[in-house]
């Protein structure tokens, strides 16, 4: 029987280790190819972390660079500002109204990128007619592209607290809905806020198609723009917003971790006082 | 600190088809601690969530220390709440939450203030725990002292107490009157614990629908209940059957005074398992089914003929009245009501 057992472990240890070795290959293979490509000429590395030089020579993936970077942020700030006080409203005031808007914000996800486009073309003619072509322009199209995934942050750290009985509680107590949302609403869902802005960056980062399609300079578009002329550059500028957009995952699930272990933290149950 | 009083005027609320409040009017004296007892769904919460301004009324006048104040919004209407689910902010520590309502109002020496607070709800030595580390009966502890400390003109309290096991209940409980008693703010207390409602309030309002059945001081409530609602809501009742004469019942054969005059000769009386003596007697109609141990008193119910009748006797006679001794059952002359 033992040995059945022993037996049994073994191959499961086995199985276990040859499905790690797999997917290990599969995905640490290109990276390992993207390295060695981009360290085959000297120069490359080195020149991308040195801005002046880069914005120098590569002017297009500077401006990519930088544009992708505002972006990232713009839309996260203007996701933020939206999305927040909307779901906390729809939880305080309409919370009939939440399956709807859960509906909506989820919409962008069902919608092909380039049918996106193709809706949003003609609103750019207007952005463009009352703002100008700029690329930071894209920030609404954006805006819009992230809401399922932000909205699905928020609202799962909305449901974490009881914000209907603190928002009570603190208008009670003389708060302004200005003092709850700032004071007492975000320092409570401080993480989800993060984890919807950390989603936002990297989604921003990685954008190509609407961009591209709608004639916008941003670090996708200047990568592949930059592929045709200088293909090492091109591969460490891939790698190194991979890594961003890695690094930033990480960051997410280690904040999502801890807010699962703080949550999991079973109060303590001093004794009743008995005075 | 004095008291204000608070005047609630013909306050309409629907939500749908359901009226919470149908014409309510409710008038607390200055200092006064008021008690809204009743079922779910009464509308003794929504009474208390229109005078916090959490609600809007349909219609109707919320008037505090003579000032209308019915188009306020909640957090102009200085006024302190502790709340059925545990409210403190869990990212503050209890000092924290207790200054947070003093910081708005820009008071200096806002942090000896709410050590102050702390310490009249006796949980001065938690003061730097975080909510998740204290128990509920000390986060309930320090929402009352939160909402004391911006001396607010009214307190209102929303089933404060009905997430603690009982114990911390009746702890809890007695020092919210004591408490009360100490600062002297109007207090509005919803509940649906009679027991609770009885032992602190100095006036209890028993609301059905909307309505207030009757405003009176808590041995009024119970001994001279003003409906049939009333009587049966309050305290435990045997619904036995009477036969009206005059001003009078006779319900198992004894003679009882009617608290209200009867419509009809065959009635319903409601009677108080405590006004119930049973004794036992070979020769008695009754007969002992079971006993209840309760502490110091007990309750026997008793069956004579085909009705039974619950009885509410001292625990050290349980030993004469075990399951199926025959009894005499009779009954205290006190007014009864009618169901």
């Amino acid at each position: 029987m033992a040995g059945v057992i022993a037996r049994r472990v073994r191959k499961q240890r086995a199985f276990r280790w040859t499905v790690l070795l797999v997917l290990g290959v599969f995905f640490v293979l290109p990276f390992v190819a993207m390295v060695e490509f981009s360290t085959r000429d000297a120069e490359t590395w080195p020149l991308l972390f040195d801005w002046p030089q880069l914005s120098e020579r590569y002017p297009a993936l500077a401006e990519g660079i930088t544009n992708s970077l505002l972006q990232a942020a713009l839309t996260a700030v203007l996701m933020l500002v939206l999305l927040v006080p909307t779901a906390v409203w729809v939880r305080l005031r309409l919370p009939q109204l939440r399956r709807l808007v859960e509906f909506i914000c989820l919409l962008p996800l069902t919608i092909p990128a380039i049918v996106l486009v193709v809706g949003l073309a003609p609103v750019y003619a207007w952005v463009t007619y009352f703002l100008g072509g700029s690329s930071l322009t894209l920030v609404f199209a954006y805006t819009v592209l992230v809401l399922p995934y932000a909205y699905r942050a928020i609202d799962a750290g909305l449901s974490a607290i009881d914000v209907k009985t603190l928002a009570e509680a603190a208008r009670s107590l003389g708060a302004g809905w200005g003092t709850v949302m700032w004071r007492v609403v975000l320092p409570n869902i401080r993480s989800a806020v993060l984890s919807a802005a950390f989603l936002t960056v990297a989604l921003v980062l990685g954008e190509f198609t609407i961009a591209s399609l709608l004639n916008r300079t941003n670090l996708q578009v200047a990568i592949n723009f930059l592929g045709k002329s200088s293909a090492t550059m091109s591969v460490a500028v891939s790698l190194t917003a991979l890594l961003l957009a890695f690094v930033l995952l990480l960051l997410l699930s280690l904040l999502g971790g801890r807010r699962r272990s703080s949550a999991a933290v079973a109060p303590v149950s001093p004794k009743e006082t008995t005075t | 600190m004095s008291g204000v009083a608070v005047h609630l005027q013909g306050l309409r609320r629907s939500f749908g088809t359901t009226h919470a409040l149908d014409n309510l009017d409710l008038s607390i004296e200055p200092g006064e601690f008021i008690a809204l007892l009743g079922p779910s769904g009464c509308g003794k919460t929504t009474a208390l969530r229109v005078l916090a301004g959490l609600e809007d009324a349909d219609s109707g006048q919320v008037l505090v220390g003579g000032k209308d104040v019915t188009a306020l919004p909640a957090n102009r209407r200085d006024m302190g709440m502790v709340f059925q689910a545990y409210s403190l902010f869990p990212h503050l520590t209890a000092l924290a939450n207790v200054t947070f309502g003093l910081s708005l109002r820009g008071r200096k020496r806002s942090e000896t203030r709410a050590r102050e607070m702390l310490e009249l709800v006796g949980i001065a030595q938690f003061a730097d725990r975080y909510p998740h580390q204290l128990s509920g009966g000390q986060q309930q502890r320090v929402a009352l002292a939160r909402a004391l400390a911006i001396e607010p003109s009214v307190l209102l309290l929303d089933e404060p107490l009905s997430a603690l096991d009982a114990k911390v209940r009746v702890q809890l409980r007695d020092e919210i009157r004591r408490i009360q008693t100490e600062v002297g703010t109007t207090t509005l207390f919803v509940t649906h614990d009679q027991e609770e409602a009885l032992a602190v309030a100095d006036r209890v309002g028993v609301m059905r629908a909307g309505k207030l059945e009757q405003l009176a001081a808590p041995a009024d409530i119970y001994l001279t209940p003003a409906t049939p609602f009333v009587a049966e809501f309050v305290g435990l009742s045997n619904r036995l059957p009477g036969v009206v004469t005059d001003d009078e019942v006779e319900v198992l054969g004894t003679r009882l005074p009617l608290l209200a005059p009867a419509s009809a000769a065959s009635v319903t009386a409601l009677v108080r398992p405590e006004s119930v003596q049973v004794t036992p007697d070979a020769g008695g109609t009754g007969k002992v089914l079971t006993t209840s141990f309760l502490g110091p008193i007990s309750k026997v119910t008793v069956t004579v003929g085909d009705q039974l009748v619950v009885a509410q006797v001292a625990t050290d006679r349980l030993t004469t009245l075990a399951p199926g001794t025959p009894v005499r059952v009779t009954l205290s002359p006190h007014p009864v009501a009618l169901a």
